[in-house]
């Protein structure tokens, strides 16, 4: 009978004030744990994850890509780093509505009674998608080199790819997050998919030479930080340029994070 | 002895709502507080307050000397909350439910898992530790929740509605826990719209109305200042109505209700009875139906607020999730 009561005074109980960077970084990687056991109990969400960017393999490929460069496989040479950035841009809508979805829940209410990191309810999601955008690189790059892709760098050039994005995508995250954070329902937190990726990522280097475009896309292209993010991993892919444009994109997601993230935490806190 | 929770004039509004209109509160040490009030009382609310998850707009709370605004991260490593909804992760495992806890709390992953495995085996879920929570029956859930507050031993316990919706055998093992835990030292603050739950555990109530208090005190000091009974009486023939409703009156010196043929009265005297049947023998009336009982929550509920609890606003925010 003495299981569940007990002296008032056990160590763990003696109260401190603040959670230190140590202790934020590990109730982090706990609620990250928590995300990534529901993979592990729900697989299927791994073939969810697949789907979509297999489709747009496809249909970039076969149905735009002759039109575009002459032949698909051709097009996959160019298209596929932009495909994939895409695609990352599209996973962190998923990050913001899974935590629309928690907030709404019991559960989140029992983290925020507890003595851990405040950020960490929100960051321990942002990173255990990292494995779900490492995922979907992979199945990515996997199924354009079985529809003809050639990497023209090496190994590491791909592994530095997934870091960039991955890295990139940890910054660009709190922008979901935020709006998860103020919306009422998940589906508003992917019409922001719709209103800011779609223009992010279309107007940019990533599917067609921006040169073809008119002067006022152009112009909007070349400071778009999809474009920067694009010409990196494309780089890193298949040659060219890449430190200007990586730092150029990971400066972007320093900013954005550094804006976007503490508006979240206090849109998160004052979301009762 | 120490109060171990101290709220003092707590004000929290949403909108044009007002939840709470100034409510004060003390939980002593290692006692049991029923907060009981209907529907839309303002308890919830309270209750978020003092578990750190709302801030109020007026008003301030201790909970073991540590105010719940400026010291919020103080009074968390002491306080563990169990809501009207379950609170675990539907997705995961029972085991892994109060492991993540657990781990959140600072337990390194083997002494988590013993805790975790001890608390499923107290709340007969051992068997079911290795399924998904939302295989689980509403009962089931339930104790998880509990569970998973008690992982971290905490001082003090907060039980929103524990009971609502519990069949009366999962009720009585919940109360066994809950004398269990204040055997042990824990204050417990619980809220309930059962007059007979606060009877059977609390040591002290509030109760809240429209986000006030309208009474403090010990049950058994609520049941006397409210406790009056109700009397019923109908006589054989109508026509006697009016006699019996003269004798109460005489009695009770108060005018009773009349209604379809009955006569109904609250008595506080326990001669009252005698002496009416005594009266009504004398008058040569003949009493068809005569009974005693002690009153509804809802006529303690009107004793001590002059409405119903039925009149209340079902819908506030605080007692409504999607606002929660």
């Amino acid at each position: 009978m003495t299981a569940i009561a007990q002296p008032a005074s056990l160590p763990e109980t003696i109260p401190q004030g603040r959670v230190g960077p140590l202790d934020a970084i590990r109730h982090t990687l706990t609620l990250a744990w928590r995300s990534l056991v529901q993979i592990r109990h729900n697989p299927m969400e791994l073939t969810d994850l697949s789907l979509q960017p297999l489709m747009f393999v496809v249909l970039f490929a076969y149905v735009f890509g002759g039109a575009i460069a002459g032949s698909p496989k051709a097009y996959l040479q160019f298209g596929l780093a932009g495909i994939i950035c895409q695609n990352a841009l599209f996973l962190t809508m998923n990050t913001g509505m899974a935590l629309n979805t928690d907030i709404t829940k019991g559960v989140f209410d029992r983290f925020r009674s507890l003595p851990i990191a405040r950020s960490a309810p929100l960051a321990g999601r942002i990173v255990a998608d990292v494995v779900r955008q490492v995922w979907s690189m992979a199945i990515l790059i996997a199924v354009g080199l079985l529809l003809g892709f050639r990497i023209q760098t090496d190994l590491v050039g791909v592994l530095g790819a997934v870091a960039l994005l991955v890295v990139f995508t940890l910054g660009f995250s709190w922008l979901p997050v935020l709006v998860a954070m103020l919306v009422d329902e998940p589906e508003k937190v992917m019409m922001l998919g719709f209103v800011v990726v779609f223009p992010l990522t279309f107007i940019s280097s990533a599917f067609v030479p921006v040169e073809t475009m008119p002067g006022w896309l152009q112009a909007w292209a070349a400071v778009n930080p999809t474009s920067l993010l694009v010409d990196a991993v494309r780089g890193l892919l298949v040659g060219g340029e890449v430190a200007a444009p990586a730092l150029g994109a990971l400066a972007w997601a320093a900013a954005i994070g550094a804006a976007f993230a503490p508006l979240a935490l206090r849109a998160f806190r004052r979301r009762s | 002895m120490d109060n171990t929770i101290e709220a003092h004039g707590l004000v929290k509004r949403f909108g044009d709502t007002t939840a709470l209109g100034g409510v004060d509160l003390a939980a002593r040490t290692g006692t049991v507080l029923a907060v009981l009030g209907p529907n839309g009382a303002g308890k919830t609310t309270a209750v978020r307050i003092l578990a750190t998850l709302l801030q109020p707009d007026e008003g301030r709370a201790r909970v073991a000397g540590y105010d719940v605004v400026a010291q919020a991260q103080q009074v968390r490593r002491l306080i563990a909350l169990t809501g009207q909804y379950a609170a675990v992760d539907e997705s995961l495992t029972g085991a892994e439910n109060l492991l993540l806890i657990g781990r959140l709390l600072g337990l390194p992953r083997g002494a988590a898992r013993r805790r975790g495995a001890e608390l499923l085996d107290r709340f007969g879920l051992a068997d079911a530790g290795g399924r998904a929570a939302k295989t689980y029956s509403g009962g089931m859930r339930r104790r998880l929740d509990l569970a998973a507050s008690l992982v971290g031993r905490p001082r003090v316990l907060y039980l929103d509605e524990p009971t609502t919706g519990l069949d009366p055998r999962a009720r009585n093992d919940l109360w066994g826990v809950i004398r269990e835990l204040t055997a042990g030292g824990v204050t417990v603050l619980l809220t309930t719209q059962y007059m007979e739950e606060a009877d059977q555990l609390a040591d002290d109530v509030v109760v809240v109305d429209r986000g006030r208090v309208a009474a403090v005190g010990t049950p058994d000091q609520l049941k006397t200042q409210v406790g009056r009974q109700v009397l019923r009486v109908s006589p054989v023939r109508a026509a006697d109505v009016p006699v019996v409703a003269r004798v109460v009156t005489d009695l009770s010196g108060a005018a009773p209700e009349v209604a379809a043929g009955a006569v109904s009265a609250q008595v506080g005297d326990p001669r009252l009875p005698p002496a009416m049947l005594q009266r009504l023998t004398d008058a040569q009336v003949a009493v068809a139906e005569l009974s005693l009982r002690k009153p509804s929550l809802d006529e303690v509920f009107f004793a001590l607020t002059g409405h119903h609890p039925t009149d209340q606003a079902s819908d506030e925010p605080d007692d409504d999730r999607s606002a929660a």
